[in-house]
Formats: C-alpha cells, sequence, structure tokens
C-alpha cells in the first residue's frame, strides 16, 4: 500500500493529508478530517447522501478518487456559513432524520450558484440525483425555489 | 393553547442543517477495530466446509467468528444462529464476521474466506412454504424456546398462526346477498433508510458492556443481550444518537449482537460494524410480503355482512419481529370497516427471502392492499359508489373490532369525517374518471385504513427534568429520534404545560440507557402518546415540587399559586412570584440560608387494560386506540403504453390534536411518497435459489424528486381523551391507504383487475395481455 | 471503499499514457485507464473490477477538446456527461446523454466511458451510431480516425492498450431532425428498459437502440424494413420488430416480450416525430 501525500483545498482551507490511491473523497473527508457532514448511503453513487462541491458543481465524493481532488476546491456542508438555502431548509421542514440533508443542502447550494433562476425543469433534473426517504420532496422543492426566486 | 398546534422548528434543525448532527457512524475513534460479514450467496444451502486461512493471512486480522453455535437470538422465537452454522436460510445470511484494523483489510480478509455450499431446495414463497410437501426451513422447529404467545407448528413452516373468531359466518354468509372473493400477492421489500445500519460494542475491563447503535429499540438491545448471553443487565450501556431513518427496520436487534460477540472475540476491544448497503438490504431485516385471500358479503344495500380472510405473511428465514406483524394483521384484519361475522387466519410463514422487520404501519399498509382492492370488487359488483361503499360500512364507536373490542368515542377516530373531507379534497364528486384524449385519461381510486399498535401490554415509557441554573429546563426521554421530531413535540407539551417558553427547553436528542429513562421502543407512532404523558406526569411532579418551595418562600398556601413565563407567582397579584432560576436549586434567603434542593421532575406511563388474544378466539384488547384516515390518489394513465403519473395523492387522518402542524404535515406527506413508492416501485426480485437479484439503489429505487404527486393533507380531530392533549399517533398513517388508492385508480384506469404489487406498468400490460 | 489499492498516474501526453500502459501491463499489473472512474469505484467494492494501476486521462488535452472544426464537431472523451449538455453543441447527444444516470453522477461520467463501460447500456454511443460519426483512437502506431461503424459492434472494439480520445461528427447531422427517449421500468428512475434514440437525414429515419439487447446497436435491417415507402406505419413497425438483433434482455427490468411491446410503441413515436405520420 502506498501512501501519497497531498494537498486539498477544502473549505477554504489547505489540508496536507497522506491517502491512498484508492481511498475516496468521502472516505478521506470523513475519516481523516473529521467532516462528518458527508453522509455514506450507498457509496455506489446512487443515492447523493454524499454530495459535495467540487469546482462549483455538485460531485457525489463517494465516485472521486481523493487525488483526483488536487488543484479543485472542495466545498463541504461544514463550509456553508449561514447561507440561505441552510435556512430555507429550516423555515420549510425539509428534512426529517437530517441524514440525506447535507448532500441535498450541498446539491441545491451548486444548483443556486450554476443556475440562479433555475426553471423547474432544471431543478428537477438536478435533484433528482439525491434520495430523501423521509420527505414528501415538496418541502425540498419550497425550499430550494424560496432562495431561487429571491434573486 | 399556546404553544401546542404551532410548526415549532425542531430542536435539532441546526445541527442538520450544518452537517454537525452526529450518526453512530460518524462517531470516529482510535483505535476502533471494523468488522466484516461473510454472506450467504444463496437463498438455502447446507454449509459443507468454510476455509479461513487465506484471510488470516491478511495483515491486520484480529479475528474470524464461524464455524461456531452462538447461541440462539430471536425475538418471538428463538430461531436465528446469529452467524449460520449448519445451513444458510436466506441470501445475505452472515456466515463469518471478520475483525481487522480497518474496513479494507476486513473486506480483503472476508473476501478469501471460502465458503463450500450445497444447494437445498427454496421456499421461494408463503404460498409455497404452505404447501404440505414443502422442503421445511427449519428442522428443529418444536425444539426453538420461544414466547407464550408464539404458536410455532413443528414439521411445517407455520411459525405462528393467529385466529379470529368473531360473530356467526354462517349467519353472515347468509345474510350476505353479494359474495366477492379476490387474491393479492407481493414479495418482501425494503426499508432504504438513507442512514444503513451501524452498531459499535466494546467491552471495558470492567466487564461494563458499551454499545452504540443505530437502532428504534435501544432498551431492547440492552435487554436481549443481557438475555441471549447471560450478561448482567446494569452492565449493559447502549446509546442511540440521532437515528438516520429507521421506519420499523432498526426495531429488531442484530448487528448489536454481532458488534458484541465481535468485541468479545478480540479482548473488549471496540469493533464497528457498518452495512453496506447492500448488506443493508439483503443481511438486514426487510419490508414483509403477503399472500392474501379475502372474501366479503353484503347485503342488496353494501352492507358487509361477513369475511372471511386469510393472510400468508412472508415472515422469510427467522421469524422475528414477523410473528408480532402477523398478530397485527390478525387484528385490525378487516380494515375500518363494521363487520359482524369475521373468521380470519393470520400466519406467520418461514421462507427463504429475507426475515421481515416491522414496517411503518405494522402489516396495516400491506393487509390494506387486499381489503381495499376488495372493497372495490365489491362496490364493482354492487354497482355502489365505491366511497359510498366505505362510508355506509365505516366502523364507528359502539362496534366491535375483530378481537371484540367495543369502541367509543374515545378509542376511536372519526371514519366518516375523514372519508367526507378527503370527499372533497380529491373533488371526488367530479366523478373518478376525466378523459383528455382517445389515449390520456385521469383517474381516482380511493380507500380507507385504521391502525392500533398492538405492543407489549406492559411496555413503559419514562422522562426525567432538570433545572439549570438560568431555569430553563431539560428534557430527557428515551424516545429515539429517528425524525420523526418527537423530542421536539414533547417539549412543545412540556411548554404548553408549564406555560412557558418552548425555547428555554433543551432536549437531549441521545439516549442512553443508562441515564435516560426508559422508552419501550420508538416504533408504532407510539412516541408523542407514551412519551408525551410521562412528561406531563413529570411536569406535575415538577408544578408540585415548584409550589411546595415557592409557598414556603412567599408564605402563601399552594393553591394560590400559578405557574406560567418559568415564574411561580401569586394568582391575584403575579408580581409576587419567584423565577424558577431562583428555585430550581433551591431557594437561598438573603442570609445564604437554602431551602429545597434541586427540583428534578420525573414521570412515566404504561398503557393500561391491555390483554394478549385468546389462542381460540382472538379476543383480546391489543392496544389502546384506533387511528382512522381516508385516502385519494389521482393519476395521469396512458391507454397505450401503460405508464402513468401520480398527480394527487390525498390523506385524511383523524389525529386526535395536532401538536405541529408543519410536523404533522410533513409525516403525513413523507409517509404517503413512501407509500406510493412501495405500491409503484419497490419490490424483492428474486431468482428461483431465493437471491435477491436487486440489492442496490441503482436497481432497487425509491421515489425521487419530481416523481411525486402534488400531496393533500387534511386533519379530523377527534381527541382521544387519555392521549397528551387528546393526541392520537399519526407517523405512519400517511403510507397505509396508499397501495390501495393507487392500486384502485390502476384497476379502474386499466379496466382490468390488479392483484400484485408493485404496480409497474409491465404489470399492468401483463393483466391486460392476460384478459385479452 | 475498495478493498484494494493501486498506483496512480495522470499522464498529460497521449503519447505517455499509451507508454505507461504498455509498461505497466508487462509488469503484469492490469493497468486500467481511468476517465471519470466511475466503473473502477462502483464495481471494484464489489469484487467486479480489479487493477494496480490506474491511468488517469484526464489532463490530455487531446481528450479535452470540445470545439468544431471544420465540417466535424469533435468531442473529448474526458468531457463528463455535464459538460457536454451545458455546453449543448450536440442536441441529440445532449438529450440522449441528460439520460443517463442523474445529474451529479453526470458530473462525473465522462462520454469516452459512458461508451467504453462494461454496463452494457453504453446510452451516449447511440447519437454517434446515427451520426456516422468517427472516432480518434490513440495507440501504439500512433493515432487513426476511424469510422465508428468498424470499431463499435456492440461495444467499442479497442486493441489492449488503445485509447479513445475524441468523437468528430459531421454538422450536417447535428442539425438533423431527431428523437430520443429513455423508457424505464416505471418513471423516471433507473437503466433503460429501452433508450431509442432517432434522426432524419437524406428523407431516411435511423434508429438506434440500448436495453433491448445486451448491447446497443445501429441495425441496417430494422432502418431499411421502418423506411419500406407504400407500407403504413404498423407495418413498417411490425417488419422492423421481425429482424431485431438477438438475444433479447429479460431480466428485472422487464420481460423480453415487454421490452418489444414498449419498443414497438417507441419505433410508432419516432415515425410519429419524424416521418409525420399519425397514429391515433
Ligand atoms: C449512479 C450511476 C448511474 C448509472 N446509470 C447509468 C445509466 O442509466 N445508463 C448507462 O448507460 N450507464 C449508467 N451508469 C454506468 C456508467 O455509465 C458507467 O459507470 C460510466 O459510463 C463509466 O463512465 P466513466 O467516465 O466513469 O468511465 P470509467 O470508469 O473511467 O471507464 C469505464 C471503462 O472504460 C474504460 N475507458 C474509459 N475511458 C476510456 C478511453 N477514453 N479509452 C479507452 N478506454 C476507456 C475504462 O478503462 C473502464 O474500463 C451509471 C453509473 C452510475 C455511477
Ligand atoms: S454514498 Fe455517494 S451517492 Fe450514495
Ligand atoms: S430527511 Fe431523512 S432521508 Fe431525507
Amino acid at each position: 500500500m502506498q501512501s501519497h501525500t497531498i494537498t486539498l483545498n477544502i473549505n477554504e482551507e489547505i489540508h496536507i493529508v497522506a491517502v491512498k490511491a484508492a481511498d475516496t473523497l468521502l472516505y478521506t473527508i470523513r475519516g481523516k478530517l473529521g467532516l462528518t457532514g458527508a453522509k455514506p448511503g450507498c457509496l455506489n453513487g446512487d443515492c447523493g447522501a454524499c454530495t459535495v462541491n467540487v469546482d462549483g458543481w455538485p460531485m457525489k465524493s463517494c465516485l472521486m478518487l481523493t487525488v483526483e481532488a488536487v488543484g479543485k476546491k472542495v466545498t463541504t456542508i461544514e463550509g456553508l456559513r449561514e447561507t440561505p438555502i441552510q435556512q430555507a431548509f429550516v423555515e420549510n421542514f425539509a428534512f426529517q432524520c437530517g441524514y440525506c440533508t447535507p448532500g441535498f443542502i450541498m446539491n441545491c447550494h451548486s444548483l443556486i450558484q450554476q443556475h440562479p433562476d433555475a426553471d423547474d425543469q432544471t431543478i428537477k433534473e438536478w435533484l433528482e440525483s439525491n434520495i430523501c426517504r423521509c420527505t414528501s420532496y415538496i418541502e425540498i422543492e419550497k425550499a430550494v425555489k424560496s432562495v431561487l426566486n429571491k434573486k | 393553547m399556546e404553544v401546542i398546534g404551532k410548526s415549532v422548528i425542531r430542536k435539532e434543525a441546526v445541527d442538520k442543517v450544518t452537517g454537525r448532527a452526529k450518526y453512530t457512524h460518524d462517531y470516529q475513534k482510535v483505535p476502533l477495530l471494523s468488522g466484516k460479514m461473510v454472506i450467504s450467496p444463496y437463498g438455502h444451502a447446507k454449509i459443507v466446509n468454510i476455509d479461513t486461512s487465506e484471510a488470516w493471512k491478511v495483515p491486520g486480522v484480529r479475528a474470524i467468528l464461524t464455524g461456531k453455535q452462538y447461541p440462539l437470538t430471536g425475538e418471538a422465537i428463538r430461531d436465528r444462529p446469529p452467524i449460520a452454522f449448519d445451513k444458510v436460510r436466506y441470501h445475505g445470511e452472515p456466515v463469518a464476521l471478520v475483525v481487522a484494523d480497518t474496513p479494507a483489510q476486513a473486506k480483503t480478509a472476508a473476501d478469501l474466506i471460502k465458503v463450500q455450499y450445497e444447494l437445498l431446495p427454496v421456499v421461494n414463497s408463503p404460498t409455497q412454504a404452505f404447501q404440505k410437501n414443502a422442503p421445511l426451513v427449519h428442522e428443529r422447529l418444536g425444539e426453538y424456546k420461544k414466547e407464550a404467545d408464539s404458536h410455532p407448528v413443528p414439521d411445517t413452516n407455520i411459525a405462528t398462526l393467529i385466529k379470529i373468531r368473531k360473530g356467526n359466518m354462517a349467519k353472515g354468509w347468509a345474510e350476505s346477498e353479494t359474495v366477492v372473493e379476490a387474491s393479492f400477492s407481493f414479495a418482501p421489500s425494503d426499508h432504504v433508510a438513507m442512514e444503513t445500519r451501524c452498531a459499535t460494542a466494546e467491552i471495558s475491563p470492567d466487564g461494563n458492556i458499551i454499545i452504540m447503535t443505530s437502532s428504534q429499540a435501544p432498551f431492547m438491545v440492552k435487554r436481549l443481550i443481557a438475555d441471549y448471553f447471560g450478561e448482567d443487565m446494569g452492565k449493559i450501556i447502549v446509546r442511540t444518537p440521532l437515528v438516520g431513518g429507521a421506519y420499523g427496520g432498526k426495531a429488531p436487534v442484530q448487528l448489536e449482537v454481532l458488534a458484541y460477540m465481535a468485541s468479545k472475540e478480540v479482548g473488549g476491544k471496540p469493533v464497528k460494524i457498518l452495512n453496506t448497503r447492500e448488506e443493508d438490504i439483503l443481511t438486514s431485516p426487510c419490508h414483509i410480503g403477503l399472500d392474501a385471500t379475502v372474501k366479503l358479503g353484503a347485503n342488496r344495500s353494501g352492507k358487509i355482512t361477513v369475511a372471511e380472510i386469510l393472510y400468508l405473511w412472508d415472515g422469510g428465514a427467522y421469524s422475528d419481529k414477523a410473528i408480532d406483524v402477523t398478530r397485527s394483521g390478525a387484528t385490525d384484519c378487516t380494515g375500518p370497516y363494521n363487520i359482524e361475522n369475521v373468521w380470519c387466519d393470520s400466519y406467520c410463514m418461514y421462507t427463504n427471502h429475507p426475515y421481515a422487520a416491522p414496517f411503518r404501519g405494522f402489516s396495516h399498509s400491506e393487509l390494506s392492499f387486499a381489503i381495499e382492492r376488495t372493497m372495490d370488487l365489491l362496490a364493482q359488483k354492487l354497482n355502489i359508489d365505491p366511497l359510498e361503499l366505505r362510508y355506509i360500512n365505516a366502523i364507528m364507536p359502539g362496534n366491535t373490532t375483530p378481537t371484540r373490542v367495543r369502541l367509543n368515542k374515545s378509542n376511536v377516530g372519526n371514519l366518516q369525517k375523514c372519508i367526507e373531507k378527503v370527499r372533497g379534497l380529491i373533488k371526488w364528486d367530479e366523478g373518478p374518471v376525466k378523459v383528455l384524449n382517445d389515449r390520456f385519461i385521469r383517474v381516482k381510486g380511493v380507500s380507507c385504513s385504521w391502525k392500533t399498535s398492538t405492543i407489549d401490554t406492559d411496555a413503559p415509557s419514562g422522562v426525567i427534568l432538570t433545572f439549570n441554573r438560568d431555569g430553563s429546563i431539560n428534557l430527557m426521554s428515551g424516545v429515539v429520534e429517528i425524525g420523526t421530531g418527537t423530542k421536539t413535540i414533547l417539549a412543545q407539551i412540556l411548554a404548553e404545560r408549564l406555560k412557558m417558553d418552548v425555547n428555554k427547553i433543551h432536549v437531549r436528542m441521545e439516549v442512553d440507557t443508562q441515564t435516560t429513562p426508559e422508552h419501550w421502543k420508538t416504533v408504532a407512532s407510539r412516541g408523542t402518546f407514551m412519551g408525551g404523558r410521562a412528561v406531563l406526569k413529570a411536569a406535575e411532579d415538577v408544578i408540585h415540587q415548584l409550589k411546595e418551595l415557592a409557598a414556603c418562600v412567599l408564605r402563601s398556601p399552594k393553591e394560590d399559586l400559578e405557574i406560567a413565563n418559568s415564574r411561580v407567582f401569586l394568582r391575584d397579584d403575579p408580581a409576587i412570584g419567584l423565577h424558577f432560576k431562583e428555585i430550581g436549586y433551591g431557594y437561598k434567603y438573603p442570609n445564604g440560608n437554602t431551602v429545597g434542593g434541586q427540583i428534578i421532575g420525573r414521570g412515566s406511563y404504561i398503557l393500561r387494560h391491555l390483554t394478549p388474544l385468546d389462542p381460540e378466539t382472538g379476543a383480546g384488547r391489543p392496544g389502546p386506540e384506533w387511528t382512522v384516515a381516508a385516502y385519494g390518489v389521482e393519476i395521469e394513465f396512458d391507454k397505450r403504453d401503460y405508464t402513468y403519473r401520480l398527480l394527487k395523492a390525498a390523506t385524511v387522518v383523524d389525529i386526535g390534536r395536532v401538536m405541529n402542524e408543519k410536523a404533522a404535515v410533513g409525516q403525513v406527506m413523507g409517509a404517503m411518497s413512501m407509500g406510493l413508492s412501495f405500491a409503484g416501485r419497490e419490490t424483492f426480485y428474486f431468482d428461483e435459489l431465493g437471491r435477491v437479484l436487486n440489492p442496490q439503489l441503482r436497481t432497487y429505487r425509491p421515489l425521487r424528486y419530481g416523481e411525486n404527486p402534488e400531496y393533500l393533507v387534511g386533519f379530523v380531530e377527534t381527541p382521544q381523551i387519555d392521549g397528551p392533549y387528546g393526541a392520537r399517533g399519526v407517523g405512519e398513517h400517511g403510507l397505509l391507504g396508499m397501495p390501495g388508492a393507487l392500486g384502485n385508480a390502476l384497476s379502474t384506469a386499466a379496466g382490468v383487475s390488479l392483484h400484485n404489487l408493485p404496480l409497474i406498468p409491465e404489470l399492468i400490460w401483463k393483466a391486460k395481455e392476460a384478459n385479452k | 471503499m475498495l478493498p484494494f489499492d493501486f498506483e496512480y498516474y495522470k499522464p498529460e501526453t497521449l503519447q505517455e499514457a499509451v507508454e505507461l500502459y504498455q509498461y505497466l501491463d508487462q509488469q503484469g499489473k492490469q493497468p486500467m485507464f481511468f476517465s471519470g472512474g466511475t466503473e473502477l469505484i462502483t464495481l471494484g467494492r464489489i469484487d467486479l473490477a480489479y487493477t494496480e494501476a490506474v491511468i488517469d486521462i484526464k489532463d490530455i488535452a487531446e481528450c479535452k477538446v470540445m470545439q468544431v472544426s471544420g465540417d466535424h464537431l469533435l468531442i473529448g472523451s474526458t468531457l463528463t456527461l455535464t459538460q457536454i449538455e451545458e455546453a449543448n453543441l450536440f442536441p441529440l447527444l445532449t438529450k440522449t446523454a441528460s439520460q443517463v444516470a442523474d445529474h451529479s453522477a453526470r458530473g462525473k461520467i465522462t462520454l469516452g466511458g459512458n461508451i467504453c463501460a462494461r454496463i452494457f447500456y453504453r446510452e451516449a454511443v447511440l447519437p454517434f451510431l446515427l451520426a456516422d460519426s468517427q472516432v480518434v483512437i490513440a495507440g501504439t502506431d500512433g493515432g487513426k480516425v476511424v469510422a465508428i461503424h468498424d470499431v463499435f459492434q456492440g461495444e467499442l472494439k479497442l486493441k489492449r492498450g488503445e485509447i479513445l480520445v475524441q468523437t468528430a461528427t459531421e454538422s450536417r447531422f447535428i442539425r438533423a431532425p431527431f428523437f430520443s427517449f429513455k423508457r424505464r421500468q416505471q418513471w423516471e428512475t433507473g437503466y433503460p428498459l429501452i433508450t431509442v434514440a432517432a434522426l432524419k437525414i437524406d428523407q431516411e429515419v435511423r434508429v438506434a437502440v440500448s436495453g433491448l439487447c445486451p448491447f446497443p446497436f445501429r441495425s441496417k435491417e430494422v432502418e431499411t424494413a421502418l423506411n419500406k415507402s407504400g407500407q403504413s406505419a404498423v407495418a413498417r413497425v411490425d417488419g422492423a420488430l421481425a429482424v431485431l438483433p438477438k438475444p433479447i434482455l429479460n431480466d428485472v427490468e422487464g420481460s423480453a416480450e415487454y421490452r418489444l411491446f414498449v419498443l414497438r410503441n417507441l419505433l410508432v413515436d419516432v415515425l410519429a416525430a419524424l416521418d409525420g405520420v399519425r397514429i391515433r
């Protein structure tokens, strides 16, 4: 097993970590950096619970090797500070157990960054990447639209 | 009411939107060994040989548990080896457990364990299991230890039979003029909580066994591990932080036992077992399947006079909680209708499928599909409006349930009101079918449900309240926060009772069985009811203590004191009084003398008058009250392709009392979403070897954003007199009627009677083809 | 969580990548090109893929191009499906690609990876089959440009160590009217039951299909039947169904018979959309 020492830019902080080439970004941010907001739900790219933001776009961190993140800006839920989308999730009861929430919020946050005027079709296309088993999605729809519309 | 009914933001909200909320797997420490299971690739096979020699060579491997007979486990019948011995009975069953320093090492080693199997004939459905010559899943069924009210039949695949015999069947058939009979069937499926199950265990040198688990039943973990392994109950400490969805699936005890055994094997070092998604689907207990036959008789005016029902539940390889599900299904076997003459046999069958856990609704969404489809067939045959048929047969105070409980205006909700309200919500009077063009039609279907919560007759719930120096209160309850927001509702109940600001109540989210008073299990929508009653009692206790002390300090009779806004004061002169912060820890006079002491409130609740069911007739009082609901689903159906879109789904539930408006609506909508997903897409696909062919979320697909319909939610409030502020449970009810209502809408749309789940276009196509 | 580790290389030139592959292969490391990498990551964790050396090709300039060059649109193999959709230079590709997996995953899945994938749907290849595209391939003997039809028979027949670099598509195909639809077992999530992509060029309808057989295909026989003049649409579709390649998939997504039922209706839709045939 070969260990690589790499430099990662996570939540606007530079981290130097030792990783194996086979380590996924999810494994590293949770296990090495203690950023446990991103959740494992399937490790197979299916559920979206592990979603973070890489260079402005949503990324399922279980589908990315840590070494692939070198030179990119990674933002996790811990890197968001009182953003409107977080507040909107609270106000709209857009979560129950909360397990899917960091991933959903990171996806919504990326959407708001990339398409501040997203229409219904675009919202649907983006948000169908994540599974929420507790809510009905209507609450999440309301939350994201309340932020999109404000812009 | 100041706080009750308000949409108070849940207490753990900020943690959950900032990524700070912690679930079992988020707790990390060094060292923490990893347990990895080797699971059976077959449904039924003899274990011929297990070779671990290669696995032991992997660096970091500390233990391999296999090939040994560990104590049998299981709640109603001790039929399940925690690690298979002799033979495997389902695809996914653990056959070995590797403990290693890292997850990768454990996985590498687990992959190197070679197990040799000899295939055995597979029992692939409960109906097959019921056949006389069916292969046996358990050859030694007669020898297992069991609870008194489990009735396994040795040399068969029957884990239990619950009988309901009410009224006089001959009379019922004689009074009926129209009879319908139909059979229904669906395979097991899964809960798919987004957090896969996870447990850690360590044993300290003094013998304390510390377990952390994502469970709905931490107190059960403690009891069962003590029981299975002869450990001191007081030395078992179970912690449950936030749980990432459960839906009944985390009520059984499984990984905790394995983690405990693993830790014991490595000298007590901490070991974590985290299910992969595949293991969570295959290895851990699933959502029960059912084969049902329902026969109803009604007179000319549509009054149902008799019901004969056969339920064959697919309990899977081990009976565990499936026995209770089977009993619950018998209890409410008829659906929410007043039927004088009822015969029901509800069998828990062993099969070579993953074994069953409770699933949100505990048998009711499943049996509802059979009952509500049959109700529509009856309506069709009688030529009565389906909603009208339900209205005239709706259960009411004065009627008796299948287990002969006489209902009154408190212990049952008002179904007719629910039906009327849903009629309006889905615009039923505009007609069930609207033709858009020669290809597309919009169609509605309806259904009803009821449910009592069959729980142990001695199930407790307790609450402790302590004060902080600033007068705020800490609330500790054994209810697990699985997403239902119950702990926030408990805070609301306390705030209401003490007339104080709910923000000054702090709720302990984590459960720790050593310091948190027991709440039996966080299941069956009972958290609000039982926990709420315990809170009210604890509030009384605190009020009593506060007033006692204040009476002394204020030199006033207790009776003249009021409590509000964190103060105890004179009723006629509120200016004279004391803030909680002045008396929560005793009152200190200016000279330093102190009277009274730290105020600790305690409250507990236990359900009263519950009794087991009579083994011959089923008579008995299984639960405290029946919550009722009515549903509608509207779809747009493509007559050419047999595809459809979900347009609207409606639920009207008699909730007794709305405690937190948005939270209640959220619970009902979330449950509807899960019900539609179950009804419309979710199932295990088995092959002839009993293997589940779709154990990933790529192929097992819960509903996604945008596939959902618009949701309509209505409430009726018929208070349950002994519920806290009249509340009934609400966590499950949105789900119960969805399979039936969707099935009814699609059967109408396609013009063919549908009898299976999930209701995918291919199923409809097949039914149409068969009809041609 | 992969139960094995590997060496990780990120060459910057095609030549380097090709040479690395040869070198690592000789060392018995079972090297693997890594584009989006989702195949190794998702199949590796369930023991269905293995390598001791990964060659990440995302830094190679030629693999990242997306530009019109003369009469051709060049699309690099390591572009993600999301990048291709956002640029939207080839609407039929945009539509077809946007039906693969889900939006977030498409930010990782690449064009080349989808075309070369082991999962047999490979839906992103359909537009290129329809457009008689060419593919640029790099190998030990340097680069070559070949017609996709010469190298794609159910799967891309690359020689060991060859890299798919780009696709090149004539602009007249890019402007042609098209149709693309993915039918799933239920609603809008999951693998295809049937995905049909079609376009109309020179008065002829072309169709390519994924999900019907364990490989995506475009069939001359099917197209001949569909384009038979003087026949009713139903007869043309019947004719097409009679000459389908084999085997027809029969699995948890759907039975073979049902897939044929779905395909029939989809072909009718293709004719309705592209040939103005009105049915019902
Ligand atoms: C969540 C999810 C959902 C999915 N749903 C679908 C779906 O609906 N439909 C569908 O078709 N697929 C689906 N897939 C499969 C997916 O398309 C494949 O995993 C994907 O195509 C691989 O793309 P990649 O860029 O990650 O390729 P990689 O994993 O990098 O590569 C795939 C294979 O191709 C080889 N390769 C890659 N690039 C090249 C190249 N340029 N030259 C030569 N060889 C190369 C690699 O060595 C590897 O063997 C899904 C995958 C995921 C994760
Ligand atoms: S854990 Fe990454 S998508 Fe499920
Ligand atoms: S809030 Fe529980 S899964 Fe979304």
